[in-house]
């Protein structure tokens, strides 16, 4: 441990542990089944986040359906499609809209590391302005890679902290 | 997890007007992330009330830089930039592009790569067709029909997944032919197919077409007159919706469509409700010709037999030394097409869809240059759009099938 | 097509004398004219010959060559289904031609497009924001000697931890 890193305190008791880790359990189930998206929607990818939201591959089953189409109501952005230089401030100002908790994912190879556009015009991946929880690759992906992808985000969730009062507030 | 927030973020774009015409008039910015401008365009828009005064239309947030990419690959390995300009229809951009390297080369296809690359273009239209109308009613809160296009759409994406390998951006065609041939089974299931999307289409034309709501959004908005559609440069769907029987299909006959039957559907006015019913059957009219072109289809050799771009045989390439060297130099090198310049272009499930090239000899492109028909029609959509009500932007914008991809290449 | 061919050979009889050269380019007609006279065979081409629609505006870079740039118009006639390409040169120092917005209301975006890319300029086009590029952007990619990878990000990257 370095000098920075906060001592934890040694006077909670084993109850108080007990208590807190199932609230965050009880959180992180709560917070997982109910995904709020906000698709930022910009290229081919945006036919396979179609196809997975209809009938077929549903994401309805796993809570994470219903999209806000603004960013304050919303807790889950998935950029999905290629962000051009053009759009990165645009991306960074929905991010900073966003309230916490609030995770990213980056759905498809252009959002992931720019694609196969390395040139003048492509953002080389969004993790370049904002911080990325999950990356589903694939140009576009499947449905399928796409529900594997957030089935993890849903387990990254779950074993999250979820602290009632963080340091912002 | 929090970034410190930028305290300026730069503003990409400059708009046409920041003052107002009329008194007490409001300029409202729409987009760029916003669901019912497909995600990649901005308007930013002088209100009065509820009545547009006038629009500033600016695309380029799905700039990709298509045209400085292809000039660093090969005739060949450019091949799958092609295929996402109009994402929705990938085949039809291939084929074009294709047709343009094949017009330089001097190749002429066979018959069987004529037919099956008509009857993919007429499938590729139709996803294109499913995807408008679906996003288009989607808009205006029609979600049963987003969801019954949307279902008939992923059946045709799984089968032509079956036959290229790939669900939406396919890279299947091939300088002098197409990548590989039809799988059994596959034509069985096109029947299957064809007979479910009667069954989709159907219900959304009872749910929809007589529907008082849907006439009211629609009929008598954005309308545009064939003249003036023709100065601003649209073509495709938009242009027929006008009365203009515009179809390069069948005004310049290129592929199979010269042996095909079928109609050209035209619009009455030039609004909304006939560009959505011009594309409904066009849908029609494209199973018909998938239809004609399954009786067509003969047995026969797929690629052209052209060692200058055709891949040679992959038992050849294992034994022979000239099939090897043949290879190695398509891949390595690409296709050398001799210098010249062609312009060729398709009609796209958008309209006229152009590639200009320009080779000086070599296996790499000196300039690539698609002719995109979402571009120029993003160019004349302020006219549908100034005018009419706030919430008649929504419907007209979907109604003209800007695709991103297209539109900023 | 008949209609096509006697439409094409009297465009080339008649513009002939005001082109520097003529030919046909795989099935096309190709027109090359000095960038004066630009605006005014056009509009012949649009009044007598009857090609209403413009369909494309773009130019093509040939660094090693004087003039440098080639700027090359597409018509295509919706009457008699033939297209014409028509080109003019001009030089690096003054790239500079007349516009075709009084003709051709679609020639606003493409001309756009064509002047950000390129950096050729329009006459009479008082509208040449960048429009698939952004405020801000330094030079003209699509030029031979911009390089491909240079980036001009608009948002500072942020350190990112493998």
């Amino acid at each position: 441990m370095s000098a920075t890193t906060p001592v934890p305190r040694q006077d909670k008791s084993a109850a108080f542990e007990y208590l807190t880790t199932r609230k965050d359990e009880f959180v992180g189930w709560a917070r997982k089944f109910s995904l709020f998206p906000y698709p930022f929607v910009t290229a081919c990818c945006a036919m396979e986040f179609m196809s997975v939201s209809s009938t077929l591959y549903d994401t309805d089953r796993f809570g994470a359906a219903l999209p806000r189409f603004t960013p304050r109501q919303s807790d889950l952005l998935m950029v999905v499609g290629t962000v051009s230089h053009k759009q990165a401030p645009i991306l960074r100002k929905v991010y900073e809209q966003m309230c916490e908790p609030k995770w990213v994912i980056a759905f498809g190879v252009c959002a992931t590391s720019g694609g196969f556009y390395q040139n003048y015009a492509a953002l080389p991946g969004i993790d370049k302005i904002i911080p990325v929880d999950l990356y589903i690759p694939g140009c576009p992906p499947r449905p399928e890679m796409v529900i594997d992808g957030i089935m993890k985000l849903q387990d990254k969730i779950a074993c999250e902290r979820h602290p009632i009062i963080n340091k912002d507030f | 997890m929090s970034l410190p927030p930028l305290t300026t973020l730069p503003n990409p774009i400059r708009p046409a007007f920041t003052k107002g015409l009329t008194p007490g008039s409001v300029i409202v910015n729409i987009g760029p992330s916003h669901p019912a401008t497909h995600g990649t365009i901005q308007i930013v828009a002088e209100i009065s009330g509820e009545r547009v005064v006038r629009t500033d239309v600016h695309c380029g947030y799905l700039h990709r830089g298509f045209e400085k990419e292809c000039e660093s690959h090969t005739w060949h390995t450019l091949i799958p930039y092609v295929d996402r300009l109009n994402y929705c229809s990938a085949l039809i951009n291939d084929f074009a592009y294709c047709e343009a390297v094949e017009k330089l080369l001097g190749i002429e296809l066979t018959p069987r790569c004529r037919h099956l690359r008509t009857l993919l273009a007429e499938y590729s239209r139709i996803a294109d067709h499913l995807t408008c109308v679906a996003a288009a009613l989607m808009e205006m809160g029609a979600m049963t029909a987003f969801l019954y296009l949307v279902t008939i759409r992923d059946y045709v994406y799984e089968h032509i997944a079956d036959l290229t390998g790939a669900r939406v951006t396919h890279s299947y065609g091939r300088i002098g032919g197409l990548a590989r041939d039809l799988p059994d089974g596959w034509l069985q299931r096109l029947e299957e197919i064809l007979e479910q999307m009667d069954t989709f289409v159907d219900r959304v034309h009872g749910l929809v077409d007589r529907n008082r709501i849907f006439i009211d959004r629609m009929r008598d908005i954005g309308v545009i007159a064939t003249a003036e559609a023709i100065n601003w440069g649209f073509t495709g769907p938009i242009l027929r919706s006008t009365g203009a029987p515009r179809d390069l299909r069948k005004d310049t006959p290129y592929l199979s469509y010269g042996e095909l039957e079928f109609e050209i559907p035209v619009g009455i006015k030039g609004d909304n409700y006939d560009r959505y019913y011009v594309r409904m059957r066009e849908i029609d009219e494209s199973k018909h010709m998938i239809r004609q072109l399954i009786d067509l289809l003969q047995p026969g050799p797929l690629c052209v037999d052209d060692r200058r771009c055709t891949l040679p045989d992959k038992q050849a390439v294992y034994t022979e030394i000239e099939a090897l060297i043949n290879h190695f130099k398509l891949i390595m090198e690409g296709p050398q097409v001799p210098a010249g310049e062609a312009y060729s272009a398709h009609e796209g499930a958008n309209g006229e869809l152009g590639f200009y090239l320009v080779s000086v000899g070599g296996g790499v492109p000196w300039k690539v240059h698609c002719r995109s028909p979402s571009f120029v029609h993003v160019g004349g959509v302020h006219r549908m759009l100034d005018g009419y009500q706030l919430a008649d932007l929504v419907p007209t914008f979907g109604s003209i099938n800007m695709i991103g991809g297209e539109c900023d290449r | 097509m008949i209609t096509g061919e006697n439409l094409l050979d009297r465009v080339q009889a008649s513009l002939g004398a005001q082109a520097l050269e003529t030919g046909m380019a795989h099935g096309i007609l190709v027109l090359q004219v000095e960038p004066e006279s630009l605006v005014a065979v056009v509009g012949r081409l649009k009044q007598e010959f009857g090609f209403d629609l413009f369909l494309d505006v773009t130019a093509v870079d040939w660094p090693q060559r004087r003039p440098r740039f080639d700027v090359v118009y597409h018509f295509y006639s919706t009457r008699d289904f033939v297209r014409v390409r028509l080109k003019t040169r001009v030089e690096e120092a003054d790239p500079t031609v007349d516009t075709l917005v009084p003709l051709y209301g679609s020639a606003r975006y493409m001309e756009r497009e064509c002047h950000e890319m390129y950096g050729i300029r329009f006459r009479g086009n008082d509208d040449l924001r960048p429009l698939l590029l952004y405020e801000g952007f330094i030079g003209h990619p699509l030029r031979k000697d911009y390089p491909k990878q240079q980036e001009q990000p608009l948002v500072p990257y942020r350190d990112v931890k493998p």
